[in-house]
């Protein structure tokens, strides 16, 4: 039967943002297909949207530690956009320990990590809408000057709706990698699986994904459910990992695999699945240094099951439709040190601006981001205190990584927004021992800290003292540097 | 008298030290390699009567979920998993449910009560 013309906003999801906004809109937005650079709007436009200070995009940890931290900074108008029926995000299937060491000084599992950070948005009465999905997020501004976001939802019992909101907080978490991005031959039967797929079969529905299971990629969410599935009664035959060392942390290896007796394979990968209907077999080879097959090491292991572990992606659709500029490394955006992204008004933690292990650092850097955004607004209001601004505060300095960095997150120090002291986050391309991380500022060493091991698998960072970055500033600036780099790197045989 | 070292990583937390932990006639008497205090205690415990905490999920009749996530309210001796693990496989629990309720009381034996760790309300 053919739809209605005039019902089908109200049926579908548009695949197209810009050709609904048109239709529904009649042409109040003016640029419509243009790059999401700002929309102009009018004043009067935008106030015929309902609206709010703060809108936060994600439900999860971090959006929850964001909220929390934004309204004690003196936000009163926040709104949290969550697409499940719960708050709480991925903490809610992650039932293990371990959640909450460093917050909250006690070990909890994730839903209970989940319930402490729930309850306070509650007693401070922060709006949230369930089962809500986040569409679109464009850019306005008035008069040439940026104003906020015109942001799109959709929802069961509201349909489609437009809400302008001030300032945004993305806290929209990751995505595991699927099949599809892995290239891994072989038949495509059922029972190949997420890890975080299976992890919510288990943890929330209470059903079993398979009885014989072999998992690919050493990833904390394969190791964690290798764990799970052996509890509840699977056999796991083994872990492969491509890389020659595990991609998880180091206390899940030990209280996961060997506390079970579950074999991890590095430098091995799944060279075929067997299995039609349902997969029968799983086998994998060991790789060289090219991670390239090496023939005649084969194993074949009968299994039903095949869970993927082989790492997490931010989930950054819609700021890359917002215009946001992304790192190319992390998949996030690029932020400076108050976590704003390239777009005023609009920041970005948690996992969706880089995967994190630890939660515990997820609502540390919600929390600044909602404190950053509180200061954002209050600035706004009061408006050009320009005469404060000296040419030094203006300055900004880029964040670099160097060898044997993967990445940094902040990427841009702004002078004006430093903190006492500044927490830089990241990764190591490889394992390092007896290495030493350091920090140089314009090629001269500004500190230096030794660590006994570090591992991609395990986020590294270093805080700045604002005094010293400053002091180290001035003296370069007498020596002429007039572009300042921050360099971070690994020095080995520390 | 006779002295040995044990090699383990620590799991207290994710820094996971690599300790070294000295034994004398069964005993624990030192511990290198950790960065904390709990690193210590964990060290000499594991070498000589390792422990953890059991999380698993347990059965909900009329909750608008059919499971409910549980832990061991304390840490439990390693050798007693499987034991907690066959004693929850037929317990059902009555919706609603809150963090913290007990779901088992001194599960297996262990003097430990399995508790709630989600709410899960009734249909």
């Amino acid at each position: 039967m053919q739809k209605q013309s005039s019902k089908r906003a109200d049926d579908e999801v548009p695949n197209n943002m810009e050709e609904q906004i048109e239709s529904s809109q009649r042409g109040k937005l003016r640029v419509k297909t243009e790059s999401k650079a700002s929309h102009e709007m009018t004043a009067e436009e935008v106030q015929a949207f309902p609206s709010c200070e703060l809108l936060i995009v994600g439900g999860g940890p971090a959006g929850l530690a964001a909220a929390v931290s934004a309204c004690d900074a003196g936000v009163t108008d926040i709104l949290i956009i969550e697409r499940d029926a719960v708050l709480g995000g991925i903490l809610n299937q992650c039932i293990h320990n371990g959640f909450g060491l460093h917050t909250f000084k006690e070990e909890l599992t994730g839903p209970e990590y989940a319930k402490r950070y729930e309850d306070m948005v509650k007693e401070r009465n922060i709006d949230y809408e369930l089962n809500t999905m986040t569409l679109d997020i464009t850019p306005v501004s008035i008069d040439g000057v940026s104003a906020g976001c015109l942001v799109t939802t959709i929802s069961k019992d509201q349909g489609l709706k437009r809400i302008f909101a001030q300032a945004i907080i993305l806290a929209m978490g990751c995505r595991e990698r699927p099949r599809g991005a892995l290239n891994i031959p072989g038949n495509r039967g059922a029972g190949i699986f997420s890890a975080g797929t299976a992890q919510r079969f288990v943890n929330l529905e209470g059903e079993m994904p398979g009885s014989r299971v072999f998992i690919l990629g050493s990833g904390d969410i394969g190791l964690i459910m290798a764990r799970r599935m052996v509890l509840e009664g699977a056999k796991v035959l083994g872990v492969a990992e491509l890389m020659p060392f595990s991609g998880g942390l180091k206390r899940n290896i030990v209280q996961c695999l060997d506390d079970f007796g579950i074999p991890l394979f590095l430098s091995h990968t799944v060279v075929d699945i067997k299995g039609k209907e349902r997969v029968e077999s799983v086998t994998i080879a060991q790789v060289d240094e090219n991670m390239k097959p090496i023939l005649g090491t084969e194993k074949e292991f009968e299994v039903d099951t095949l869970l993927l572990s082989c790492g997490l992606l931010p989930e950054n659709e819609l700021s890359a439709k917002a215009g946001i500029e992304l790192s190319p490394t992390t998949k996030g955006a690029l932020v400076d040190n108050s976590l704003q992204t390239s777009i005023p008004g609009i920041f970005a933690c948690g996992n969706v601006l880089h995967v994190h292990d630890l939660v515990d650092y997820v609502s540390q850097e919600a929390t600044l981001a909602g404190a950053c955004a509180a200061q954002y607004l209050q600035e706004r209001t009061a408006k050009s205190q320009d005469s404060c601004a000296t040419e030094d505060s203006k300055a900004i300095v880029h964040v670099i990584a160097g060898n044997g960095v993967s990445y940094t997150v902040p990427s841009i120090l702004r002078l004006e927004h430093l903190e006492e002291t500044t927490t830089i986050r990241f990764r190591v391309r490889a394992v390092f021992s007896k290495a030493a991380i350091q920090v140089t500022l314009n090629g001269n060493e500004l500190q230096t800290k030794k660590r006994p091991v570090m591992a991609p698998g395990e986020m590294e960072q270093v805080i700045l003292k604002c005094e010293n970055l400053l002091s180290a500033l001035k003296r370069s600036r007498e020596t002429g540097h007039l572009e300042n780099i921050l360099e971070i790197s690994i020095v080995e045989g520390a | 008298m006779s002295q040995k070292t044990e090699h383990l990583t620590c799991i207290n937390c994710p820094l996971g030290c690599a300790l070294e932990v000295t034994l004398e006639d069964g005993e624990a008497i030192s511990v290198a390699g950790n960065t904390c205090p709990r690193g210590e205690a964990y060290g000499k415990k594991e070498v000589t009567n390792p422990t953890r905490v059991v999380t698993s999920t347990v059965r909900v009749k009329n909750g608008l979920r059919s499971v409910v996530s549980g832990k061991t309210r304390e840490d439990i001796p390693k050798d007693a998993i499987f034991a907690i693990i066959d004693a929850l496989a037929h317990v059902e629990i009555m919706a609603p449910v809150h963090i913290g309720d007990v779901l088992v009381k001194d599960i297996a034996n262990t003097g430990v009560d399995f508790v709630s760790t989600a709410d899960i309300e009734a249909v």
